[in-house]
Order: C-alpha cells, then sequence, then structure tokens
C-alpha cells in the first residue's frame, strides 16, 4: 500500500495487527451480549420451558381470542400513529426545506423540545390535557361536540403516542427533503406540469424513501410503547407490552409473558428486515444536489 | 425541401425587460430581438444577467418592468408550464425515479398525448439524440453526456417553438463537448426551432450561433455574428471578451489625421479618432502584430519593444506574451515559419495603425474578466 | 416550488397547528406546577411555590433526583469511553463485517422496551443486581450506546484520514497523531454522544420501572408511580425544573458555540 493511499490508516501497519479494530469494539460487544444477548436468551428459553419443555406458551398465545384481539389492536394503534405522523410531518418538515434560516430554526426547537422534557412528565402532560375535564373536552364541548372521551381510549393513545413519536418521522422526512433537487421540480414546470402535478410526479416520488424511513421508525417504536398506553390507555385500549408486564410481574407467568415477548421481538425484526431493501433502493441517492 | 419551413420557431422580443433583487439590478433594461429559427447565444461571465434573462423567458423569473413577447404574444405573468418552451439545464434535471423512456415521455403524459403516439415520438426524438436504445435505463445509469442529450430529447418531444439551453456542456469535457456542439447545430438544423443558448465560453458561443448578445452587469453590450463582434467590437468589453486581445494605453493625442497614443516614451498610431474621447485605448488582435527582433528598419509601422514573458507552442503556431514597456502584456501568434523566440528575448512589435481598433476606456472591462 | 397563496396559508396554518401540538404538552407543567390545590385539573386554582418545596424536602423526590444524576453520569462516561472505541473500530474495519457489527451494536434502539426490561429483570434477579447501582449503570450504557455510537461514527464518516497520514509524515507517532489531530477533529461528536448519554439514562423509564426495589428509584420511576398513585403537582414541578434546566443549558451551550464561531472568523 502507498503511504498517500487515502484508505490506509495513518500508523503504518504491521503484519499481525488486523485484529486490532475487533479489539476496540470488543468491550461494547461484550456488555451488548451480557446486557441484551444473554437475557434475550433467556426469555426465549422460558418461553418454550416454563413450566415445561414445549410450544405450550405459544399455543396458549395464538390459542386465546383476548391475546389475538390486543395483537391485532397494537397493530391498529401503531398504523394509526405512523398515518397522522405522516400526515403531520409531511408538510412541516416541507415547510422546514423551503423557509429562511432563522425560521427553520423556531421549526427545529419545536421537533426538539419535547426532548428537554422527562418522557414520563410528557406523557402526564396529555392525561392534564386529555383528561375529561381537561382542556381539549372543554373546547370540545363549547363547539358543540359534548361527551367527547378521549383519556383511556384508542384515540387518546393514537394522539398522545403520535406526538411522542413525530420527531422521529419529522427528522428522516426533512434529511431526504433537503437533498431534494428544486430545480427538478422546476424542469417538469418547464415541460408543461402545473404546479400540483409537478409535485404529485416528481417531488413526492422523491421524497418517499423519507416517509418510508421514517413510517417503518416510528410504526416499530410504536408496536413496543409501553408508557404512554399504560398511562393514557385504558383497558380497551392495552397494547402487547402492558400484557407482556401484567404477565411477568402480576401473574408471575415468565412463560406466558416469554411467549408475547418473542412475538413482539420477531415482529419488529421480520418488519426491519422487510424494509431494508425498500431504504437501500435505487434512488436513494439519486435526485440529490 | 426546407425543414424549417414547417417549424418556423418563434420570434422573442424583450423590451427594456429589468429585474431587480432588492437595490441589485440583475437585468438593467435589456432589448433584444431574436428572430424565428435563429441560434441566438447569450454570452458573458457569471452574474453577467445571460441566466436570468433565460430564466425570464422561460418563466422561471418575474420581470419587475418592461415586456416580454414570444411568438408576438406578451407572455408576462404567464405561469411557466403554460409557456410551451423547451429548457435544457446544466445539471441535465433528469428525474431520476423514472426511466430515460418516462422522463422523455413525461411532456407528452402531460399533454394528454395517446400511448400510441406517445411511443413513436419518443423513439424519434430518441433517435434524433442517437440514444434509441437506452430507454429501460435509468439516468443514474447514463454518463453525464449521454443524461444531456436525454435532457435534449425530452425538451424536444412536445415540438416546442423555442429552445432555451443553459450552459448544457458546462459539466462535460473538452472533447464531449465539442462533439456535443456539432450535435446541436445538427439538430437546430433539423428542427428549424429558435434556439436561445446561454454559455460563458467564447469559443462554444462562436461555434454554434448565429448571432451573439454579449452580456455585462446586466445589460447587453453587443449583438453581433461572431466575426462582427470579433472584428467590430463596440465595447473594450466585447473586444476583450471575444478572443484574445492586446489592450494599448497611455498618452492619447488627436488631430485631423487621427490618433496618438503614447506609452512610456513610444508613440504609435492609427488613422482614425474617437469623437469626444479623451481616454481611448488601442485594441489589437493577436494576429495583427508582428514579432521580430529589433533593430530593422520598418518605416511607416508602428513599433513598440518589450521582452517575450511567455513561449506557448500551439502546434499551428506558436502564442507569446511579451511585456511592454509600461508593465502591460501584449499577445501575439505567429505562424509555424517564422522565427521562433525565447524567454527574456528583446524584441519589437509591429502593427498597421489601421488594424488597432479604437475604443473608449472601461475600467470594469478588466475587473469583470479577472 | 411555487404555490398558490391559498395553499401557502393552509401550510402555514397545518404546520403551526403541528408546532403547537408538539410544543403545548411541554408547557402545560409550567402553569400546573403552582397550582394551589392537590389536583391536576386544568386550568389550575390560585398561586403556590408548595410543590417546589415538597421537591427539595420530600426524601422520595430528592433522594430519585440524586440517584438520577449519579447513574446517568456513570452511564455517560461508559457509555462514551465504549461507544467511542467501538466507532473508532469499526471505522478501521473492512465494510462487511463493520456493517454488521454496526447493526448489532444498534439493535438496543429497536428492541421493545418491554421485552428488554424482562430479559433483564429475569437475568438480575439470578445475579442480585435488581435495585443497584451496577445494575441501573450497565442496563442503561447498553441503551446509551448506540446513540454515542451514531454520534461518533458520523463524524468520523466526514474526518479526512489523509490528515492522520499527513500527521504521521510529519513525525508524530501514533499515540501524538491521536492527541494533536485525530482528538480535536472529532471532539463535537463525542461529545453530543457524552450528553445524548446522558439524557438517555436520565429519561429511561421502561427497563427501570422493573430493575427497580424501594432501595434505589430514579426519576422518572419516582414520577411515574407519583402519576399512578395520586394527582400530586410536584411532577408538574418537576417537569418544570428539568424544562428550565435544559433550556438554559441548551441555550447557554448555542450562545458558546455562537461566540465562538464568530470569534474564529
Amino acid at each position: 500500500m502507498s503511504a498517500l493511499d487515502p484508505t490506509t490508516p495513518s500508523v503504518p501497519q504491521r503484519a499481525g495487527w488486523a485484529w486490532r479494530p475487533y479489539a476496540l469494539t470488543l468491550p461494547a460487544l461484550l456488555l451488548l451480549v451480557a446486557v441484551i444477548g444473554y437475557p434475550l436468551l433467556t426469555i426465549v428459553l422460558r418461553s418454550l420451558s416454563e413450566p415445561q419443555w414445549g410450544p405450550q406458551n405459544y399455543v396458549w398465545f395464538f390459542g386465546a381470542p383476548v391475546n389475538l384481539t390486543v395483537l391485532q389492536r397494537t397493530f391498529t394503534i401503531s398504523a394509526w400513529v405512523t398515518v397522522v405522523c405522516v400526515l403531520c410531518a409531511y408538510p412541516y418538515a416541507y415547510l422546514m426545506t423551503a423557509v429562511g434560516p432563522r425560521a427553520r430554526l423556531v421549526l427545529v426547537l419545536c421537533v426538539l423540545i419535547p426532548f428537554w422534557v422527562s418522557g414520563v412528565v410528557r406523557t402526564l402532560s396529555w392525561v392534564i390535557l386529555l383528561q375529561d375535564s381537561g382542556v381539549i373536552n372543554s373546547l370540545l364541548r363549547s363547539a358543540g361536540f359534548d361527551g367527547v372521551r378521549l383519556i383511556r381510549t384508542q384515540t387518546g393513545v393514537v394522539i398522545g403516542m403520535a406526538q411522542v413519536l413525530l420527531p422521529f418521522m419529522i427528522l428522516p422526512l426533512y434529511s431526504v427533503m433537503k437533498g431534494i433537487d428544486l430545480r427538478l421540480v422546476q424542469a417538469a414546470r418547464s415541460l408543461g406540469a402545473r404546479p400540483s402535478r409537478a409535485f404529485f410526479t416528481v417531488y413526492l416520488p422523491l421524497s418517499l424513501p423519507g416517509v418510508y424511513a421514517g413510517a417503518i421508525i416510528v410504526f416499530i417504536l410504536a408496536l413496543g410503547f409501553y408508557i404512554t398506553p399504560a398511562l393514557l390507555g385504558g383497558p380497551r385500549s392495552t397494547m402487547l407490552s402492558t400484557l407482556v408486564q401484567t404477565q411477568v410481574l402480576s401473574l408471575l407467568q415468565w412463560g406466558r409473558g416469554g411467549a408475547m415477548g418473542v412475538v413482539l421481538l420477531v415482529t419488529t425484526f421480520v418488519l426491519l428486515a422487510l424494509a431494508a431493501p425498500v431504504m437501500r433502493s435505487r434512488h436513494r441517492e439519486a435526485g440529490r444536489r | 425541401m426546407n425543414p424549417r419551413a414547417e417549424n418556423r420557431g418563434a420570434a422573442i422580443d424583450l423590451d427594456t425587460v429589468s429585474k431587480a433583487y432588492g437595490s441589485f439590478k440583475a437585468l438593467d433594461g435589456v432589448s433584444l430581438r431574436i428572430e424565428p429559427g435563429e441560434f441566438m447565444t447569450l454570452l458573458g461571465p457569471s452574474g453577467s444577467g445571460k441566466t436570468t434573462t433565460l430564466n425570464v423567458i422561460a418563466g422561471f423569473t418575474d420581470v419587475t418592468s418592461g415586456q416580454l413577447l414570444v411568438g408576438g404574444k406578451s407572455v408576462v405573468g404567464v405561469p411557466a408550464h403554460k409557456r410551451n418552451i423547451g429548457v435544457v439545464f446544466q445539471h441535465y434535471a433528469l428525474f431520476p425515479h423514472m426511466t430515460v423512456g418516462r422522463n422523455v415521455a413525461y411532456p407528452l403524459t402531460l399533454r394528454g398525448i395517446a400511448q400510441e403516439e406517445r411511443k413513436k415520438r419518443v423513439a424519434k426524438a430518441l433517435d434524433m439524440v442517437k440514444m434509441g436504445d437506452f430507454a429501460h435505463r435509468y439516468p443514474s445509469e447514463l454518463s453525464g453526456g449521454q443524461q444531456q442529450r436525454v435532457a435534449l430529447a425530452r425538451s424536444i418531444v412536445f415540438d416546442p417553438p423555442l429552445l432555451l439551453m443553459d450552459e448544457p456542456l458546462g459539466a462535460l469535457d473538452k472533447k464531449l463537448r465539442e462533439w456535443l456542439q456539432l450535435e446541436i447545430k445538427r439538430i437546430h438544423r433539423e428542427l428549424g426551432t429558435t434556439f436561445v443558448y446561454v454559455t460563458h465560453d467564447q469559443e462554444e458561443a462562436l461555434v454554434l450561433s448565429d448571432r451573439i448578445a454579449v452580456f455585462n452587469r446586466g445589460r447587453i453590450e453587443q449583438v453581433g455574428t461572431g466575426r462582427q463582434l470579433y472584428d467590430q467590437p463596440a465595447t473594450l468589453f466585447v473586444g476583450r471578451f471575444i478572443g484574445d486581445s492586446t489592450v494599448l494605453r497611455g498618452e492619447v493625442k488627436s488631430d485631423g489625421t487621427g490618433t496618438a497614443l503614447t506609452i512610456a516614451g513610444e508613440t504609435v498610431s492609427a488613422p482614425r479618432r474617437l469623437a469626444g474621447e479623451a481616454n481611448a485605448v488601442m485594441l489589437l488582435r493577436p494576429e495583427k502584430l508582428v514579432i521580430r527582433r529589433p533593430g530593422r528598419d520598418a518605416a511607416g509601422t508602428n513599433r513598440l519593444s518589450g521582452t517575450i514573458a511567455e513561449a506557448i507552442y500551439l502546434g499551428s503556431g506558436s502564442k507569446y506574451e511579451v511585456k511592454l514597456a509600461d508593465g502591460s502584456t501584449a499577445i501575439v501568434r505567429s505562424p509555424l515559419a517564422g522565427e521562433s523566440f525565447s524567454l527574456g528575448e528583446k524584441v519589437e512589435l509591429c502593427f498597421d495603425g489601421a488594424d488597432a481598433k479604437l475604443l473608449p476606456d472601461d475600467s470594469t472591462a478588466d475587473t469583470t474578466l479577472t | 416550488m411555487e404555490m398558490k397563496p391559498l395553499t401557502r396559508v393552509i401550510l402555514g396554518l397545518v404546520c403551526l397547528l403541528v408546532a403547537i401540538w408538539l410544543v403545548a404538552p411541554t408547557l402545560v407543567v409550567v402553569p400546573m406546577s403552582f397550582n394551589e390545590n392537590k389536583s391536576l385539573a386544568f386550568p389550575p386554582q390560585g398561586f403556590s411555590w408548595q410543590w417546589y418545596q415538597n421537591f427539595a424536602t420530600n426524601p422520595e423526590w430528592s433522594t430519585s433526583f440524586l440517584n438520577s444524576l449519579k447513574v446517568a453520569s456513570l452511564v455517560a462516561v461508559l457509555a462514551t469511553v465504549l461507544g467511542t472505541l467501538a466507532a473508532f473500530g469499526l471505522d478501521r474495519m473492512k465494510a462487511r463485517p463493520a456493517n454488521l457489527l454496526r447493526m448489532l451494536m444498534l439493535t438496543p434502539m429497536v428492541v421493545p422496551g418491554v421485552v428488554l426490561a424482562i430479559g433483564i429483570y429475569a437475568v438480575y434477579l439470578d445475579a442480585q443486581l435488581v435495585g443497584t447501582l451496577t445494575g441501573f449503570v450497565l442496563a442503561h450504557t447498553i441503551l446509551a450506546l448506540p446513540f454515542v455510537l451514531i454520534a461518533v461514527s458520523a463524524n468520523l464518516e466526514v474526518f479526512d484520514r489523509r490528515l492522520e497520514t499527513a500527521a504521521a509524515s510529519l513525525g508524530a507517532g501514533a499515540l501524538t497523531t491521536f492527541r494533536t489531530v485525530t482528538l480535536p477533529l472529532i471532539l463535537p461528536g463525542i461529545l453530543s454522544g457524552l450528553l445524548f448519554a446522558f439524557a438517555t439514562s436520565f429519561d429511561e423509564i421502561v427497563v427501570s420501572l422493573f430493575i427497580t426495589n424501594p432501595y434505589l428509584k430514579t426519576l422518572p420511576v419516582q414520577i411515574f408511580s407519583s402519576i399512578t398513585r395520586d394527582a400530586d403537582p410536584t411532577v408538574a414541578a418537576v417537569g418544570t425544573i428539568l424544562l428550565c434546566a435544559t433550556t438554559i443549558l441548551i441555550g447557554g451551550g448555542m450562545l458558546l458555540l455562537g461566540r465562538e464561531r464568530k470569534g474564529r472568523l
């Protein structure tokens, strides 16, 4: 290797030093194995071995209609949260790319401010806002909608979760939109496209990678949500995470709780695996300045 | 058969068009008529207003004041998508999420043209730019030159009466650029459409254009054929921007017979006068200067002494940069058969006073060029 | 992109609503914290400082706050060291193993919190780490590691490795090169990693809820149990204090950064 080759590490390489980068990652890997790998393995083993060896816990999980209802609800709520996030984040992220640096700073601050306060406190705020005597209900009442229940309903859970997850949608979307070459829209206009047509045929398709990336992140995080549904939801909006917690902490059913956890875990990774090729699509780097 | 007869292309009239951004005047009262079917190049350094003019014609930029007619009709306030003008961009602007074929079909789809007809016209446009075999590729799989040819096909496929090109070859290397210049000339001939071409490359402008409009600081300095601009520059800026030139500055004295210029003790004269201008300069083209060793007699011609500062072998001859007594530089081209000179050698430059072009001095001509 | 005036107005309005939706829940705790009554009904009644007093004097609150500070500080240091080392290792590996290992190290971000929590809880029960400082630090470190890795890797990616070659050619040894060239240039990444790690630990609730016990509670756990137990406005006071602290930290940081940048120009 030549000394000026930019890929050459700074230090002249001696034979047998190739293991060094691996040595640097070793401490982190060890901790990873001890605090993530081993615990997850324990859960898988318990789901198969308690009370005795066999698939009984999975048979139980997929055999009980209650569990399936909760599983289905977990997906439904996550899907709604994702839809709400996409619909709100798209115009917001677009505006971030369109305004001057000062206004952009304000918009970015609005996205980041929710992170400044503890997540639990934020959920508390939603409890305050959504309760039956809360602000939103008073507003609705004065607008003529009486007796709308928000807290302990799926709607309330979706509102609270979407707010927590919105930044995860806005930021990837913004980073993709920022890279879209607006001159392509201009080109479309010169070829005869009205502004709306140019948007739908050029801008929207080019921003889709950001939508996919954000939607996947939001959906996956939503699937595993625990705190927000626990505080904002009621018995009719229980999500899978809460069920896992109940099985383990209240009923001490490690096998059943473990099986549920494994279902949640596998679902997450399957979704990630399905999403990977989409994210690595041919046009991810295209259309950039 | 004259192909131009069926598609004459549109005429363009710019009438005192101005465009201001705050206090900055990007265009300052530009008037220009472009004839139907003409190949007009807007030439100038960056920031001179040539691209703004193109954007005004395309409808990407509103005018602050003035009138703009395309094909005899005012288009002020008409949005870009209703102007039916083809535009080729320096950055190609191909849609990365569409194949070459779909890119070229895009303007036809927008115009609601049926699929059969669309296919035929896409194939024809791609054939014209010799990209017929690439319809199923994506832009990212093509080279820069290929992408630009597809962009060209896309902008002519809907038969616009006017095609605007904004430095379309700016990002390509020299060989490819020269070849594509000829291709663009051929396509212009075949279509008969009006072409408006923006570039900062004067050689490219000379190769392509019927006429050239030279821009400087938001104004047009001169409009004319390449020959007119080279032989009869109206301003010092044009003289310096088009081709190589030597500018002589000195103490000016004019009388009934002509103008004399004294540069560091040596006096040269031209048999012409510049009305009302005390600060005249002389502009000389390199081939009008004769370089030789000093001392020999040459009565009747102007003579300036200097030293060789740079000698460049060009193949077809040599080009010399000669440092004159006042510190300025003269550019001389000498044929292969002539004498050759070495660096630092003392030489004499001779020229016929009739070949010197007298122009009013313009200090901005230097600053905008460098 | 050009837009019709109407489209522009609608876009602005929608974004304003989204911004309010994002920010309002954060700010609602401020008025609540001065409530006179022990209730979380909005709008609050009267004015009093009693909930701030309660936070400062009630050992349940102050201890959990100190616990959180302790855990988060340790986690920040540990995660930054491990994450930075790992980022360097990955940067200097061949692409294939590096990508694989990177994916592995980012898994804590996507594993559902509860699944991880019951796993860690199960292991900690056996290892008797429930309710211990070590237990908290280890669990939070693994959750904070991905953030450090991302921050430092992003910085290493734009770091020009030829600078190290240049330093070496000028006579600097491996360690000197690292200290004088590499470290100063990637320091922003390391510092933001440190900050993220601290914040992650300080805010962590799901795993903490499982591995906590009456002897060791962190602030989020205390807040959670307070919310589920009764309507105590002390929670709002805590939220307000945190909001002010972060605002001052971030505002001060931005001012400092801005001044430094101006000074350099």
